[in-house]
């Protein structure tokens, strides 16, 4: 078998039966969205765009990737500005028609803004930013962006969060539990996160919000490379 | 109309920027403090003189956006 090479990575189109086109969302204070499209684009060897968050049209890709940053300063609380810009319509409507969404750190904070992933974010329970590699544990392999994983797998990805505390009343993670929307889940809890939740997705599952950064560990010169299972989950789809 | 506007986590929400407050103060010898809960101040400057009108408005803008209601609660004063 012959390694096609895309950029000098390897060409992981191989394993996908077609590609997906990914819209990563550039709100002003991201500052993970190169990284995104970098490993999107140069590693996974699809098609990404950026999108600015003034746009209001969504429609033409499959997955929309919030990146991580600190979009709007986090002023007032973290993603409670952005979920205000214009590009969060087009996202609710891209969650209603059944299409992937993925949150990545202030992403994910943006989601739970949003409402379209339960629960909150609190400052971490240490007050300290936390920025290291953790182990994770897959809690559900059973979701478009965990599939190429198995339940109980540990995964090293970093974190790099002063709000990653977590936090639902106790009827909503019943229903977390219940709905098995809990994907991960942190093997060591760096910020206090209720039941060590890392990562959950909605009810429909085709909105996901996890605080570890996928793209600062999908290439071997970064330390990890169990980002990629994320990113490979979602372009098998 | 100016609307003072207070949002403060719930009861029910740990608060870790209190508590480290807290011990704080009982470190530097204050006693007496069993509890300590931060929270945000907004001053709103208001045009119009309708207070039902401005009461509700301000209540729109706290369930919107001044506040996040899975965790926090908010109360406001108004003054003329």
């Amino acid at each position: 078998m012959s390694c096609f090479l895309i950029n000098g990575y390897p060409d992981t189109r191989s394993h996908t039966r077609f590609s997906v086109k990914f819209g990563v969302v550039v709100f002003p204070g991201s500052n993970c969205d190169e990284d995104c499209r970098h490993v999107l684009k140069n590693v996974m060897g699809q098609e990404a765009d950026f999108v600015w968050h003034k746009d209001r049209d969504l429609s033409r890709y499959d997955c929309v990737v919030l990146p991580g940053g600190f979009s709007y300063g986090d002023y007032l609380r973290t993603g409670a500005i952005a979920r205000f810009s214009p590009v969060m319509e087009a996202v609710q409507k891209h969650a209603e028609r059944g299409k992937l969404v993925i949150g990545i750190c202030n992403g994910f904070q943006i989601l739970l803004e949003s409402g379209l992933l339960p629960g909150a974010m609190l400052r971490n329970a240490s007050l300290k930013f936390v920025c290291k590699f953790v182990e994770l544990r897959v809690e559900s392999a059973d979701s478009a962006f965990t599939k190429k994983t198995k339940k109980g797998q540990r995964l090293r990805l970093p974190v790099a969060h002063g709000e990653g505390n977590y936090f639902a009343d106790d009827e909503a993670l019943a229903d977390l539990k219940k709905n098995d929307q809990i994907l991960l889940r942190y093997a060591d809890n760096p910020n206090g996160s209720v039941e060590d939740i890392a990562g959950i997705c909605n009810k429909k599952r085709n909105v996901f919000g996890l605080m570890p950064h996928p793209e600062r560990a999908s290439e071997r010169e970064l330390g990890s490379v169990d980002g990629r299972k994320i990113f490979e989950s979602i372009v098998s789809q | 109309m100016k609307a003072k506007i207070y949002v403060t986590l719930k009861k029910s929400v740990l608060d870790p920027q209190g508590k480290a407050v807290g011990q704080a103060l009982s470190s530097m010898g204050f006693g007496g403090v069993r509890d300590v809960r931060m929270g945000k101040y907004i001053e709103l400057e208001m045009n119009g003189a309708d207070r039902a009108g401005t009461e509700k408005n301000i209540k729109a803008m706290c369930e919107k956006l001044l506040a996040n209601t899975v965790i926090e609660e908010y109360r406001w004063e108004i003054q003329n």
